[in-house]
């Protein structure tokens, strides 16, 4: 009995992110990129957030907000004090209500909403999108996969066909990664767009998964240490499950006679 | 069979006292987080520290900006308020009602010379150009008004305290020197507050 | 009924007579700790422990979250967010928060399944069942409103949904909508009262689970094989009983203690497994997500709702009886809440003599059954609403009926059942042997 409804628990995990079936098309293909950041284990790569902040930087923010992310977080990525006020100041400005002007952000701002093409926010971006949820609505591939939301950016960024169509005045371009299979933002990589500091080759791929990698750390920024607590609890909850065995089999033994 | 009784006894207890350290690991483990989440959050931390650019404050001009909720005044003296305060200083710190600097940069037991209450000149400036202080009266918290009092410093208009060039009390109710918060020097333009 | 007969706590010393001679809390204390159990519990038996622990998680980490929270429109969505990025330890406590809700539901669906097998529904513990299922009710709504606080896009679209399901009911179902949402759509006051009672709610659980628990130290727990502990005298009651304190105690921490392993890895590896991406989008009123699909708690009764559609020909009669009064969309609530109450109807509606199904060979197959049913309604709620899985969804909401009107009650009639043994004592000793004659149980 304990047995039959203990599989049945686990179906019902199994069962449940048959919710997150945010994205049904069909033909929609997201890539399973590999992120380091994947698994228990998995970490950021420091390196790849910066590249990837470069390319949200110098092509994303055009269009993309990222507004509750604040600037001063920027120095998880590896950054000093004196670099992220030098990036703060030198590429963004927020209206400050005080003075009721515009001014050059600083780290405790954060990085501006950015409304002006009515482009969606990103800051959540990498936690609003999954990847295939499937099959048969059983959340399978998201277990051992991950949710895929990052997966979901790069494939989006790296799925344009090349081909357009003009639809009720507005261009629309064709990507395997969007559900529907038509999406009304223009390509915005092409390759070696952004020239890396680190030398990194910046084809759209590379800067596909960086810069989605990136905005996975916007999204959870916390990520790392939310994955130690876990594991330190993991660890220490075994370790007490094990005591508790111990305890409970001793407390029982007199009552219990020899099993015949 | 005594013997084997007694080690029995020892492994239980053994075990249930592990059991019993394990429970209290767990509570206290559970317990410290929601403590913590009440302290500042990380948003709140970031702000006690803020760096203000000063490049546009001439001499004979004074800054006022807001630090933790609070008034910071940053005077930029003049070559006279300079020569003005040191005048003011060689009385001594004796006759002070209060005799010691309250300066956050140096030991609590310093005195309240016109040396220990200014910030360091950065380069090129004369000695005592800057100074940095609350810009709370000591007295009941209200905000002295610049350039004015017996003393050419500060005065409180809510009771009538006194603050001289250095923004040291010496005549009306105020018990204690303007504070001079933690500041520091990051370029010859910048000052950061806490 | 005096309970099953059992040591009581006897003060000792003048200061514990004082206390207790004004306030007999340590004897309260002693004889809920003390409560003589059966000794024959099996591991079916630890859910309710793991139900107490998460009210307690859920109480403890959800007043946490208010101190950080906004209820708000405006607000509330950024405020979680302060939780997720600046707030001490805040990411944690929110996920704990969120998962915590799962690992209830988790919790009360096994609790409750296992009283469906083993009859713990059946005399003298109808009002048990009764209040459990009160329990299980609020813990919904609590769900519920607790989802809507993020304010994200499936918080708003949930809420419009399932309030839209009071505007169902006829004639008042439109002025009781508008009042449950405080204005003609879900906006600012509604998330402020769903704060509210959100808040409220748990309180009054804790209240019903002190009730439940009352409940079933009145009439002692079920156990596995359904016979009663004998009461004729303390000596016979100990031969089947043991303490709660420490053998139950110790077993069920045990069993938390496992369960929690799993829970926190799932908190600290995939906390979004069982969450839904669209929620981290904020909530606009002028868009609605491409799936609104409730969380997976909801989802069997969520089938059951969306199953009676305008085709179905119960729904067609319903309705041509009722001069329209109860179209498809008022049958499909009516099935819903019905698929509830059915559940709590069962003391009355099954008819064995038998109270445990351990010894029903019959029923055995058909609670197997309810059991696949009830995953299958799950899954078929997270599906689209489209062939095959329409008629799959009403053929597995007529099962969930057909069980508690159909089948428990002819059960009874035509099954042959087992004889179960004659006391708890026979059972523990034919499973674990007889104790050693000389040992002596530990303290």
């Amino acid at each position: 009995m304990f047995k039959k409804l203990a599989i049945g628990a686990a179906l019902a995990l199994a069962v449940a992110p048959v919710a997150s079936n945010a994205a049904g098309g069909g033909e929609q293909h997201v890539e399973d990129f590999h992120f380091s950041f994947e698994g228990p284990f998995g970490t950021y790569d420091e390196s790849q957030l910066q590249r990837g902040l470069q390319v949200y930087t110098e092509v994303c923010a055009a269009c993309h907000g990222l507004r509750y992310v604040p600037l001063r977080d920027l120095e998880a990525l590896g950054y000093s004090e004196e670099q992220v006020i030098a990036y703060a100041a030198g590429n963004f400005e927020v209206f400050d209500p005080e003075l009721d002007d515009f001014r050059p952000a600083i780290p405790t701002d954060h990085f501006p909403e950015n409304n002006g093409v009515g482009a969606p926010d990103l800051s959540l971006m990498a936690k609003a999108r999954a990847g295939f949820h499937g099959p048969y609505g059983l959340g399978i591939n998201q277990l051992f996969k991950g949710m895929g939301g990052a997966e979901y950016i790069a494939s989006l960024l790296d799925g344009y066909t090349g081909k357009e169509k003009e639809e009720a005045g507005s261009v629309l371009y064709e990507n395997t990664a969007f559900p529907g299979g038509w999406i009304s933002m223009a390509p915005p990589l092409a390759d070696d767009q952004v020239e890396y500091a680190d030398g990194h080759a910046a084809t759209v791929e590379e800067m596909s998964k960086d810069v989605s990698a990136f905005l996975m750390w916007a999204a959870e920024p916390k990520m790392m240490d939310r994955k130690n607590a876990g594991f330190v609890g993991v660890l220490f909850l075994t370790i007490l499950s094990v005591i508790l065995y111990l305890v409970n089999k001793r407390l029982w033994a007199p009552v219990k006679g020899k099993r015949h | 069979m005594s013997h084997a009784e007694d080690h029995e006894g020892t492994r239980r207890d053994f075990l249930y006292y592990v059991a019993g350290g394990a429970g209290v690991v767990a509570t206290g483990a559970a317990v410290w987080p929601l403590i913590n989440q009440m302290n500042p959050s990380a948003d709140v931390q970031a702000l006690s520290s803020i760096r203000v650019d000063v490049s546009g404050v001439e001499p004979g001009t004074q800054l006022t900006v807001k630090w933790l909720g609070k008034p910071v005044f940053i005077r930029h003296r003049t070559g006279a308020e300079i020569a003005e305060a040191q005048e003011q200083d060689a009385e001594g710190t004796g006759a002070l009602p209060d005799p010691l600097a309250r300066n956050a940069n140096l030991n609590a037991d310093a005195p309240a010379t016109d040396a220990n209450r200014v910030m360091p000149s950065p380069e090129g400036e004369a000695p005592g150009a800057w100074i940095v202080q609350m810009g709370v009266c000591t007295h009941l918290g209200c905000v002295p008004l610049g350039d004015a009092g017996d003393f050419g410093g500060w005065f409180c208009p809510c009771h009538g305290s006194h603050y001289d060039l250095a923004g040291r009390i010496r005549k009306g109710p105020a018990p204690e020197n303007l504070p001079v918060p933690p500041a520091e020097w990051t370029d010859n333009s910048t000052i950061r507050l806490g | 009924m005096s309970g099953i007969p059992h040591d009581h706590y006897e003060p000792k010393t003048d200061g514990e007579k004082w206390l207790n001679s004004r306030l007999p809390i340590v004897g309260l204390l002693y004889d809920t700790l003390m409560i003589p159990t059966p000794k024959n519990l099996n591991w079916m038996w630890i859910w309710g422990i793991v139900l107490t622990f998460c009210l307690a998680l859920q109480i403890i980490t959800g007043i946490v979250l208010v101190m950080h929270y906004t209820p708000h429109v405006d607000l509330a969505f950024a405020s979680v967010e302060h939780i997720m990025r600046n707030v001490n330890g805040g990411y944690f406590i929110r996920y704990l928060h969120m998962n915590g809700a799962s690992l209830f539901f988790v919790a009360v669906y096994i609790h409750i399944f296992r009283g469906l097998y083993y009859g713990s529904y059946k005399s003298p513990r109808e009002i048990t069942w009764i209040i459990g299922m009160l329990i299980y009710l609020m813990m919904m709504g609590t769900a519920f409103m607790g989802y809507v606080l993020p304010w994200g896009q499936m918080s708003f679209w949930g809420a419009t949904v399932i309030t839209g399901l009071f505007g169902a009911i006829p004639f008042v179902g439109d002025a009781i909508q508008t009042w449950l949402l405080g204005g003609p759509a879900v906006d600012n006051a509604t998330l402020n009262r769903f704060f509210s009672l959100h808040y409220l709610l748990p309180f009054i659980i804790a209240a019903l689970v002190v009730v439940h628990i009352w409940a079933f130290h009145t009439t002692g727990n079920n156990n596995p094989t359904g016979v009663d502990v004998r009461r004729t005298s303390k000596a016979d009651a100990e031969k089947d009983t043991l303490p709660f304190w420490p053998y139950f105690v110790i077993k069920d921490l045990f069993a938390l203690a496992v369960i929690l392993v799993v829970f926190w890895a799932i908190v600290g590896f995939m906390p979004n497994y069982l969450g839904h991406p669209d929620n981290y989008i904020e909530a606009n009123p002028l868009v609605t997500p491409a799936h609104i699909v409730p969380e997976w708690y909801f989802l069997p009764f969520y089938a059951i709702l969306r199953a009676f559609t305008g085709e179905v020909w119960v729904v067609q009669i319903a309705s041509f009886i009722t001069g329209g009064i109860i179209d498809a969309k008022f049958f499909g609530v009516l099935a819903m809440f019905g698929a509830i109450l059915a559940m709590a109807l069962a003391p009355w509606l099954d008819t064995s003599s038998v109270r445990s199904g351990k010894y029903r060979p019959m029923f055995k197959w058909w609670f197997y059954l309810l059991v696949i049913d009830f995953f299958a309604l799950m899954w078929l709620g997270a599906m689209p609403a489209e062939e095959p899985y329409a008629t799959f969804s009403l053929i597995a909401s007529a099962y969930w009926f057909a069980y508690f009107f159909v089948i428990l009650p002819i059960l009874g009639v035509i099954e042959k059942p087992q004889a179960p043994p004659e006391t708890i004592e026979e059972d523990f000793n034919a499973h674990y042997g007889k104790a050693d004659a000389d040992a002596t149980p530990a303290e």
